[in-house]
């Protein structure tokens, strides 16, 4: 790994300054990015961690729904959600394994929006909110294709917001080796209507199966997803799995998170 | 260079680091505690599994600077203050809970975080939370018994598979 300057500031204001130099990169929990540095994908000249910032993080109940720090661990997401949304409480500890999740957070999962990444899946089921250090980004309009955000240069995500459904489930199916989703679905039923995300399977990264929100809305049951089919058409193709097989995922998974949904 | 200061195994220590430096490479080059392992260093295998703060953490994937006052604990920190061996260790060796050793101390850390959450985990429960330490000799089967009868369960119970 290339050398770099390490920073680790204590306010937002002054993570964002840091983060302003010529080549400063953001370093949250560094599941990913510490072995991505490794194999020198990545090599900046300072990284700013935001693990250090007291004000991103914690798991909070409010008036718009369940706020979540950007550098809450997934561990303290699994226990501390639970009560208020058991779904996401699932999905967080369902990431990795358990010294994984004692560093990975949210925020840096959000960041980097693997194509095959749980929160993904339960931020755009949720129709959440993505807080940043300059506005708030509606989840439809934050993910936009693999590895890429709405995140503007300078940039942080500081907290998430979920609105918490009457329903809800996270189904993933393992990639056993690396334990991301092969392909996995999360379901959400509203009062307003049901949403259905999915990751793992396209070369988009996430994205809403919203023939099967519409079918869900009208009737929240298995049966209602029997009768469509999901084209392989931009699915992801590699030795796990053909686009044909994770396309017919996409199908049985909605089909177990809708069995599952409490 | 950074200095940073952590208590490790109860004993303060302070090194200047590069901002790259591994918290692997700091207990094992820094301070020559090489009970740490690293196997894949790639934070898939678990060999290098440490507690910081309490809690269990892939040193080969945080940087020392990120960790600077930070409460460490590796292997040569989990005997019992009279040398001998904590229940843990006692059970890994009792049942012998190793082939050749590599991933042990990876093993002993995740298994010893494990009981301090759940006292009495079921046999689903110790391998659904040893997903992230991998035994190339493939002997998961006495790392359970060992962490069963760690937690005070009965181990021969477990039936051979």
């Amino acid at each position: 790994m290339h050398n770099f300057d390490f920073v680790k500031p204590s306010t937002i204001a002054d993570a964002v300054k840091a983060l302003s130099a010529e080549g400063a990169q953001a370093l949250s929990g560094g599941q990913t990015l510490t072995p991505t540095m490794k194999q020198r994908l990545a090599a900046p000249a300072t990284l700013v961690s935001l693990t250090g910032i007291a004000e991103m993080k914690g798991v909070c109940m409010g008036a718009d729904g369940l706020s979540i720090g950007a550098a809450t661990t997934h561990a303290t997401v699994a226990k501390e959600a639970a009560a208020h949304y058991p779904a996401l409480a699932a999905l967080a500890g369902g990431i990795g394994d358990p010294a994984v999740r004692n560093r990975g957070t949210i925020g840096g999962s959000l960041a980097n929006n693997d194509p095959a990444a749980c929160y993904p899946a339960g931020t755009l089921g949720s129709g959440a909110t993505i807080v940043t250090n300059r506005r708030k980004i509606a989840a439809d309009d934050y993910f936009q294709g693999m590895f890429t955000t709405a995140l503007e240069e300078g940039e942080i995500i500081t907290g998430v917001t979920f609105p918490v459904p009457q329903k809800a489930a996270y189904v993933k199916f393992n990639q056993p080796a690396s334990r991301f989703a092969l392909t996995a679905v999360f379901v959400a039923k509203f009062a307003d209507g049901v949403r259905v995300a999915v990751t793992g399977a396209s070369n988009d990264g996430v994205f809403r199966w919203t023939e099967a929100e519409k079918a869900l809305s009208a009737n929240f049951a298995a049966s209602s997803v029997a009768g469509l089919t999901v084209s392989p058409d931009g699915m992801i193709g590699d030795l796990h799995g053909t686009p044909a097989y994770r396309a017919n995922l996409v199908k049985v998974l909605t089909k177990r998170a809708v069995e599952a949904a409490h | 260079m950074t200095k940073v200061t952590m208590t490790v195994n109860g004993k303060t220590v302070s090194r200047e680091v590069e901002g790259r430096t591994l918290l692997s490479s700091f207990l094992r080059e820094g301070l020559g505690l090489t009970g740490t392992h690293v196997g894949c260093d790639t934070s898939q295998c678990g060999a290098c599994v440490v507690h910081v703060d309490g809690k269990a953490v892939k040193s080969c994937s945080t940087f020392a600077a990120d960790v600077d006052g930070a409460t460490v604990k590796t292997i040569e920190g989990m005997n019992n203050p009279d040398g001998s061996l904590s229940v843990v260790q006692q059970a890994f060796q009792d049942h012998h809970g190793l082939q050749c050793g590599f991933c042990t101390p990876g093993m002993v850390m995740s298994s010893a975080a494990l009981l301090a959450e759940n006292p009495k985990p079921t046999e689903a429960e110790i391998r659904h939370y040893l997903e992230g330490n991998i035994c190339r000799c493939t002997g998961y089967h006495n790392i359970v018994k060992a962490v069963l009868a760690a937690s005070g369960q009965d181990a021969a119970a477990l039936a051979a598979e």
